[in-house]
């Protein structure tokens, strides 16, 4: 398995290298075809199995509870995402990252209670891909994982690492069996269940609002990560330059395309004496 | 793999990885509420004409206040009443937005080769869907707080950038921006930027994949089976 997981990173770091960055969020999915075979996978699993236990989730289990699990998990990321921030030199973060940890695993009842955020210690959202990113390791190629949905080449190994760093990890790997193994895979197996829940009335818009919806998702979540990796100020595109930059820079072939369709009389006609 | 270690994995990566179906999703939703918020009208229920000259962040802040207000004390709002959100957001919300802009921007070039008759179809559709994706976020996320941010213009800008943050407890605060354009009938939204995803620029592959691939026409021809879809479903 592991083993497993090593070859399946070089293969994706790999193939990352092979196709480097590109602007477009078209030129960055060079395996569009196999991307979506897995998009509709995950859809499926989803829809079958994801979605209605969420469901059932959401509706017997009071509020207060599951604020509860999203908390107490939660807390555990802090301690990541205090040690990416230190990893991108954001000495301010990680401190304020550490604190919501030491905060609310003592005044928070272990976790159960955000009440760092109470006292004005934002949650951040940082990860290792974005950490990388700051070191200057480029996205790479867009990649839909198994289960795990949207990816870069760059994101998709360093997840792997996020995982084996997991804090919990050591505890749920060697507690005896019986004593904490159980209430940790418990605990975790509510985490995911809430975390699909949470999301179950967007995705009902993400059904109405997109065309196309592996595109929108892919394109969304290219922005999303864009946004993350800068901490919510990525170099602003113009409105203006942004218009002119995505369809007539590599878009030779799109507009000639769009003349052979296009209305003659509004075919550009400057070049024709 | 363990299930614990299975389990950490999935959800240690819900905005890493496993995001994409999901936590984007979910920015969505809570952005396009805030939209629906934000550029809401006042709760009178004649509106009050709004002055040309307001501000942009003093337009957004003003009726988002109102209307948060006005969905807290509106049990129908709240659960969803098909005919009073689509009130809501025909006599409040539209007014706000500069859809033309909107639809010009998402079709980039493509825009131009529209004939004036197909710019008409193509901006009429494109704001029906979004105004279908809005009434359906309309009920959630109604006790977040949002919070603004100053706005960073000079006195003679034209086009400005609000700031706001949507803040639950236990999760990142989510930013909200409106991409905003100075009219003749005072300051229009022509973007909605949540968490940085733009949805202009979200439908902008589509449009151009699809005008590259069927035409202008091939375009409207998408969004109206869209709309018509979504009508036949709304139906049921």
């Amino acid at each position: 398995m592991k083993r497993g997981m090593v070859i399946l990173a070089a293969c994706v770091l790999l193939a990352g290298c092979a196709t480097g960055p590109g602007s477009r969020a078209a030129g960055r999915d060079p395996f569009e075809s196999v991307n979506r075979a897995v998009f509709a996978f995950n859809d499926t699993f989803d829809r079958h199995l994801a979605q209605p236990v969420a469901r059932a989730w959401v509706d017997y289990v009071p509020s207060i509870l599951r604020t509860g699990v999203r908390n107490f998990l939660g807390n555990f990321d802090d301690l990541l995402i205090g040690a990416n921030n230190l990893l991108q030199g954001k000495v301010h973060e990680g401190t304020s990252d550490f604190m919501r940890f030491v905060i609310n695993s003592t005044f928070g009842l272990g976790g159960l209670l955000d009440v760092a955020s109470e006292a004005r210690l934002e949650k951040h959202n940082e990860d290792l891909g974005q950490t990388l990113a700051t070191w200057g390791v480029p996205d790479g190629p867009y990649l839909v994982l198994p289960f795990l949905g949207p990816s870069t080449a760059r994101d998709a190994p360093s997840a792997f690492l996020t995982y084996v760093s997991y804090p919990l990890r050591p505890v749920a790997r060697t507690a005896e069996p019986g004593t904490w193994r159980a209430p940790f895979n418990t605990a975790t197996g509510l985490y995911l269940l809430e975390t699909r829940a949470e999301l179950l009335q967007a995705g009902s818009i993400l059904d109405n609002a997109a065309l196309d919806r592996y595109r929108f998702v892919r394109d969304a979540f290219i922005q999303r990560r864009h946004s993350l990796i800068h901490d919510g100020n990525p170099p602003p595109p113009t409105p203006a330059e942004d218009e002119e930059d995505d369809v007539l820079a590599p878009g030779g072939p799109i507009m000639a395309k769009v003349d052979d369709n296009g209305d003659p009389a509004t075919a550009p006609s400057v070049d024709q004496p | 793999m363990n299930p614990a270690s299975a389990a950490f994995l999935y959800g240690r990566l819900r905005d890493t990885v496993f995001s994409g179906h999901a936590a984007l999703a979910r920015v969505c939703s809570i952005g396009i509420l805030a939209g629906v918020l934000a550029v809401g009208g006042a709760p009178a229920p004649v509106q009050a004409a709004i002055d040309p000259d307001t501000p942009p962040d003093v337009l957004v802040k003003t009726v988002s206040t109102e209307v948060i207000e006005l969905i807290r004390n509106d049990k129908d709002l709240q659960a969803g009443d098909a005919r009073k959100v689509r009130d809501l957001i025909e006599t409040r919300i539209l007014p706000q937005f500069d859809f033309s802009r909107m639809t010009a921007l998402a079709m980039g070039a493509s825009w131009r080769r529209a004939t004036p008759e197909q710019q008409k179809d193509l901006v009429e559709q494109f704001r029906t869907l979004l105004v279908r994706t809005y009434a359906s976020g309309v009920t959630a996320y109604r006790d977040q707080v949002i919070e603004f941010k100053p706005l960073r213009a000079k006195p003679g800008d034209t086009d400005v950038i609000v700031r706001s943050e949507v803040k639950r407890s236990g999760t990142q605060p989510v930013t909200i921006d409106y991409g905003m354009g100075k009219t003749p009938d005072g300051w229009k939204v022509y973007d909605v930027i949540i968490g940085g995803v733009s949805l202009v620029t979200t439908y902008r592959d589509t449009f151009v994949q699809e005008v590259r691939q069927s035409g202008v026409d091939g375009l409207i021809r998408m969004l109206s089976d869209k709309n018509r879809q979504l009508e036949q479903q709304a139906r049921k």
